[in-house]
């Protein structure tokens, strides 16, 4: 029963804390490459750009001395959201939106994100440096122990605050943009315009318009998932960056431009990780004596190191893309 | 003052005009109704009327407003809907959405044109829920047709609205055709059922090679000999 527990601290809130992650990402990168058709490679950075927002403002917010019963990295959060979609808008605008007028390729596009993903690097580092921040230097981090009232059970289920806060933090998000995309006139556009931009068009659909709001959600979402990521673990320059792949991947798997795909390949992504690099030992501790005697227990028995965790999102992607390029999802509205 | 006015149009996808002078004059009242060979220019017409590509030269009045270079989302507005030829449906939205979508430049109460063109085709009122890309090919048009009337436009252009249709269902579009325009909405459509649909035009424009090559009300198109070899099968 205790190592029943140990997997599921590991493996099932790991998956569903690293899933959430993965479908905040994903989300936007589906999002954008819907409407605009490129590939946003500089998606990671606008999460990590989005944890250092929310760092900043914290800063200020501790500065002034309140006392906040939820981690101030949180409290802010809103206001970091508005912020990274205003930036959002900002780079689109600077950078992608002159390309495209001028009717750059898609490829041009994936190409000027990657010069987005150096130059926010760069920013970051210029003003941050390289080094690690805590979200929980002015407070404590706290930890939720749940004991189960079972007999011999020693060991609780456990997590952290900010885990909590982040699931239910993309549980609101997921059922916000559910409506957004299925209820508002904007976001019915938005799915319009995905299907058939031309027709959009002849629509009289405004198409700029949707650009925007996309810009605005992907980015916001975006700064979410940073923040929450940095709750989690901490903050880095390089937070998101190493963490875009398997983010693509689960867009892919989800079939490019459908969001509902994209949250549920987050969610398989997450869980495959963490399935894969978990020490399946552990669980079969308890049968050592049901075991063949030629059978030994390994200390660790796990399918991938977690060193090369990556791996398991790069393997699922070559998976998918040999498969069932269109993605798992394909026929699913939007 | 017509409605839609086109003087001299050129135009074309690049640098080469696909266009050569293109006259057509059409009123509230009319149906017309273009006909021509395979690459005439006929898609090409509607085309350059909606601001979907480069009008070189020439000029389109539209409802008394100079229109040549305006794009799609403010012509919408003023009055005027398009068809295409192809992909005319949002595929992955149901039957309604696709509607609302015809609707998107309206921020009054939309029910009313609603219910008229459920009226007009009781088919999609029963898979109002169901993805377009799931219907007929009779009932996707229909669904196009629905999504154009949704903006209450004066002018509805339709390219082909009829291809690849049974002749049960080009007969019903046909039929709605002329209650549209019997409602007060002007009509611009290409067709290649050119017989059927010269039938009911008021005015005719045989294009070739991008250019007009007779004009006349659907009855003398069909009663020109030189037509009717050349263009209508004999
Ligand atoms: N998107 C495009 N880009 C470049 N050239 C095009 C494009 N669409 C059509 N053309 C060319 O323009 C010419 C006229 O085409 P258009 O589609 O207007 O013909 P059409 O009269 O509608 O013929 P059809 O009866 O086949 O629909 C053709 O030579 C075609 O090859
Ligand atoms: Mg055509």
């Amino acid at each position: 029963m205790n190592d029943l527990i140990f997997f599921f601290n590991q493996a099932i809130i790991g998956g569903v804390v690293l899933g959430s992650i993965y479908a905040l990402g994903a989300v936007g990168v589906t999002l954008i490459f819907g409407i605009l058709r490129f590939a946003h490679f500089a998606h990671g950075d606008m999460m990590t750009l989005g944890g250092f927002i929310s760092f900043v403002l914290a800063g200020i917010v501790a500065g002034l001395g309140i006392a906040f019963p939820l981690p101030i990295g949180f409290i802010v959060v809103p206001f970091a959201m508005l912020i990274a979609a205003g930036l959002a808008l900002g780079i689109d605008k600077g950078f992608y939106a002159p390309l495209r007028a001028r009717g750059a390729k898609p490829v041009t596009l994936l190409i000027a994100s990657i010069g987005v993903t150096m130059m926010i690097q760069g920013l970051i580092r210029l003003f941050f440096g390289v080094g690690t921040y805590s979200f929980f230097d002015t407070q404590p981090k706290v930890l939720h122990r749940i004991e189960l009232p079972f007999e011999g059970v020693t060991r609780p289920i456990s997590f952290s605050e900010p885990q909590l806060l982040l699931v239910i933090s993309t549980i609101i998000a997921v059922v916000a943009l559910h409506y957004f995309l299925t209820r508002s006139r904007l976001g019915k556009g938005m799915r319009a315009m995905a299907d058939n931009p031309d027709l959009a068009k002849v629509s009289g659909i405004n198409t700029k318009l949707v650009v925007r709001v996309t810009w605005i959600i992907a980015g916001a979402l975006a700064c979410l998932a940073g923040t929450m990521l940095a709750l989690d673990v901490s903050l880095k320059p390089d937070l998101a960056f190493n963490i875009v792949l398997p983010i693509f991947a689960a867009a892919i798997l989800g079939g490019l431009g459908h969001a509902y795909g994209a949250i549920a390949g987050g969610f398989v992504l997450g869980f495959a990780e963490t399935l894969a690099v978990f020490n399946w030992s552990v669980l079969l501790r308890p049968f050592r004596d049901n075991l063949p005697e030629w059978f030994e227990i390994p200390n660790t028995l796990s399918l991938v190191q977690s060193e090369y965790k990556l791996t398991v999102a790069f393997v699922i992607l070559v998976v998918v893309l040999l498969v069932r390029p269109t993605g798992i999802f394909k026929g699913a509205s939007t | 003052m017509s409605l839609i006015d086109l003087k001299d149009i050129k135009a074309g996808y690049g640098a080469t005009p696909i266009l050569n002078g293109v006259n057509m004059a059409i009123d509230a009242s009319d149906i017309g109704v273009i006909v021509g060979p395979n690459g005439a220019g006929k898609s090409t017409t509607l085309k350059a009327i909606f601001g979907l590509l480069n009008v070189m030269d020439g000029t389109i009045t539209f409802d008394g407003r100079d229109t040549t270079r305006l794009e799609a989302d403010r012509l919408v507005p003023m009055g005027l809907s398009f068809v295409p030829q192809e992909h005319n449906v949002f595929t992955s939205m149901t039957v309604h959405e696709n509607l609302e979508m015809g609707a998107f430049i309206r921020r009054d109460d939309i029910s009313g044109t609603l219910d008229e063109v459920y009226e007009m085709f009781p088919d999609l009122k029963a898979k109002r829920r169901q993805p377009a890309g799931e219907l007929s090919g009779g009932q996707r048009q229909m669904v196009a047709m629905g999504r154009a009337l949704m903006s209450k436009p004066k002018l509805l252009m339709l390219d082909e609205p009829s291809a690849g249709l049974s002749p049960r269902y080009m007969m019903e579009i046909f039929e709605q055709v002329v209650k549209i325009n019997a409602a007060g909405v002007g009509i611009l459509m290409v067709e290649q059922n050119a017989r059927q649909a010269l039938a009911f035009a008021t005015k005719g424009f045989v294009l070739a090679n991008g250019q007009n090559r007779f004009t006349g009300t659907g009855q003398e198109l069909l009663d020109d000999p030189d037509v009717a070899k050349s263009f209508l099968g004999g």
